[in-house]
């Protein structure tokens, strides 16, 4: 297979007051079109960094990152973000928020019945056509989500950037999403990178699972095959000794190989965590 | 059978018991106020029969309820007199023209005394103008402010120190500037008018560009990068993103302004004897009948209420185009 997406070596340095602070150091990660990827890691090892950089909103210190062959430097629609908070714009319906993204992307190619049809079907595909025209305050934070992915997907990108998609919803909606999303993946074949704090989101959900290091200078510690036989089914895979295997040799990595000392005096993670998913309520 | 009709009497006095806390909360809603307005009037009242000035008894409710219907009585006899001079004028005209074919008719505009309710819409049509010429200013400028943080740093020390000062010291300023270059052998608008205007845009300039510019810098980031990651064209990226994202923001801005606006409005038009509800005041005083004090007490209450519509006015305008429903709610 191709690869799509070269992440070459990267480097993220931070100037603070104190000095600089090397927030990643040698990520190098090369990404196959159709293949899901996901980032896990313990919070504050530079996840979101790195998803941020390949988006093209930060810039790496050195490095660099190739999708096609050709640099990437600034924020572009090929690389759709599905954002943690949704992020719908609140003044819009479902439809119009899809809408100005597909405007934007299709504006040459596409008259305005082809744009409406396109908005349609991507609002249909993660089962949303129903509440096309409700305002994000009228819908439930995993319906938000979704149509924060039809955002993503209408805009046929070249990859799908994923940051913590479903990490403010509860639990069923959680699994209930992750199946949505393996059918639209099965059905569209997308390039997807996204980052979890879930060993089993990671492990239902990937073809590799990249395993980062603890900050500062995080890098890429292991990558794990994951080579279950898809459709998967989460209470099939439940009994599963691979997948168990898998969900083993992560819980190992995160827990033992890079366990995570947090002082009490530290609370802060924690903190910002739990104002997400206030947010959320 | 007893358990069933224990269920059935629990439920009817559940049923009358949340009617009748809706019905005490209806009720609240409505005599709460009365009260309230009924016990004002009759300490005013007791407090206006106590109070001797040099133009008689001050004016209790009594007396200022009267003179709103002699305020009205004055205008509908104003406005006949107008009418009927019109009538005379156009017939003395067509009579000269018969006579003498040649003859060009002149007609004359009536000049009578401004009434109270032609005051009062003097000073409403100023108050809006000057607020919507401040808001076509205001808004671009502050939006501009807040996308551009070396603008608001350019700006910033012109406006903190214009911000406090009462748009009533500009008042002899903007007297002689509109007299110097406002000079047209046939103006559209009044010299007064012009002069009144340009004072309430003066003091909704402030509140809403700082408002503006709050609103545009303290955008959200996601919906920022959202705007990014679709690379949207910078006017794009204002109408769709940025503006909508301020206004809740802005209508803060627009309506301390409008408090604001009719409030010096009413002073300067004291001050500088322009047409309007303020002059109607100021003349009242220096007339010093022994009706003046009840018809300024009229022209206070009237003044009260029109800004309260004001406010009002503008907070459901900001419930028709606010997406955030909760920024409109008092």
């Amino acid at each position: 297979m191709s690869i799509i997406l070269d992440i070459s070596k990267i480097d993220m340095v931070f100037p603070t007051p104190k000095g600089d602070f090397t927030a990643l150091q040698g990520v190098d990660l090369q990404i196959s079109k159709g293949e899901f990827i996901s980032l896990i890691g313990h919070s504050g090892c530079g996840k979101s960094t790195v998803l941020n950089i390949v988006a093209g909103i930060h810039q790496a210190t050195s490095g660099g990152v190739l999708l096609n062959n050709k640099e990437v430097n600034s924020p572009g629609p090929e690389r759709a973000v599905v954002f943690q908070n949704h992020s719908l714009l609140p003044w819009l319906t479902s439809y119009q928020n899809v809408e100005l993204a597909v405007k934007q992307v299709f504006a040459k190619t596409m008259n305005k019945a082809e744009m409406h049809e396109w908005i349609e079907h991507n609002l249909n595909l993660v089962h949303m056509s129903h509440a096309m025209h409700k305002k994000p305050d009228e819908i439930s934070g995993g319906m938000k989500q979704r149509v924060g992915i039809a955002r993503a997907l209408a805009m046929q990108p070249e990859i799908l950037l994923m940051d913590e998609p479903f990490g403010a919803l509860d639990a069923l909606t959680r699994a209930h999403m992750q199946d949505s999303l393996m059918e639209i993946q099965a059905e569209l074949n997308n390039t997807v990178i996204m980052i979890t704090h879930d060993v089993d989101e990671a492990v239902l959900l990937s073809d590799r699972i990249v395993m980062m290091t603890n900050g500062p200078a995080a890098t890429i510690g292991e990558i794990l095959q994951v080579d279950l036989p898809r459709p998967r089914n989460r209470v099939e895979l439940a009994q599963d000794a691979t997948y168990n295997d898998y969900r083993s040799q992560v819980l190992s990595f995160l827990y033992e190989k890079q366990r995570k000392i947090e002082t009490l005096s530290q609370p802060e993670s924690k903190e910002k965590s739990s104002k997400t998913k206030e947010k959320v309520a | 059978m007893t358990t069933i009709s224990k269920k059935l009497a629990s439920n009817t006095s559940g049923i009358s018991f949340k009617s009748l806390s809706m019905a005490n909360d209806s009720m609240k809603n409505v005599l709460l106020p009365l009260i309230g307005v009924a016990c004002f009037l009759v300490i005013w009242a007791i407090a206006a029969s106590n109070i001797q000035t040099s133009l008689g008894q001050f004016p209790g409710p009594s007396h200022v309820m009267e003179q709103f219907g002699t305020l009205y009585q004055e205008h509908v006899a104003e406005r006949d007199k107008a009418t009927s001079f019109y009538e005379r004028q156009e017939k003395r005209n067509a009579e000269r023209v018969a006579k003498d074919p040649n003859y060009q008719p002149k007609t004359r505009a009536y000049t009578g005394k401004e009434t109270f309710i032609d005051q009062i819409f003097t000073s409403l049509t100023t108050v809006l103008s000057g607020f919507i010429l401040a808001a076509i200013v205001a808004i671009p400028l502050g939006i501009a402010i807040g996308l551009s943080k070396s603008l608001n740093t350019a700006i910033n020390p012109i406006i903190q120190i214009f911000k406090p000062v009462s748009p009533l010291a500009w008042l002899p300023l903007v007297t002689m500037v509109v007299s110097a270059v406002y000079t047209t052998s046939d103006p559209m608008f009044a010299k007064s008018f012009i002069v009144s205007l340009v004072t309430v845009t003066l003091c909704c300039l402030w509140p809403m560009v700082i408002n503006t510019s709050v609103g545009v810098s303290s955008i959200n980031a996601d919906w920022v990068n959202v705007s990014k990651v679709l690379s949207l064209p910078s006017w794009v990226h204002i109408r769709r993103i940025v503006l909508p994202a301020a206004v809740p923001s802005i209508f803060v801005g627009m309506r301390m302004s409008i408090g604001i606006a009719w409030m010096v409005l009413i002073a300067a038009e004291m001050l500088a004897q322009n047409p309007g509800l303020g002059k109607f005041v100021w003349d009242e005083f220096q007339n010093g009948s022994s009706q003046s004090l009840s018809r300024i007490m009229a022209a206070v209450i009237v003044i009260g209420l029109i800004g309260f519509l004001l406010d009002r006015s503008m907070l459901s305008l900001q419930r028709i185009l606010s997406w955030d429903k909760d920024s409109a709610k008092r």
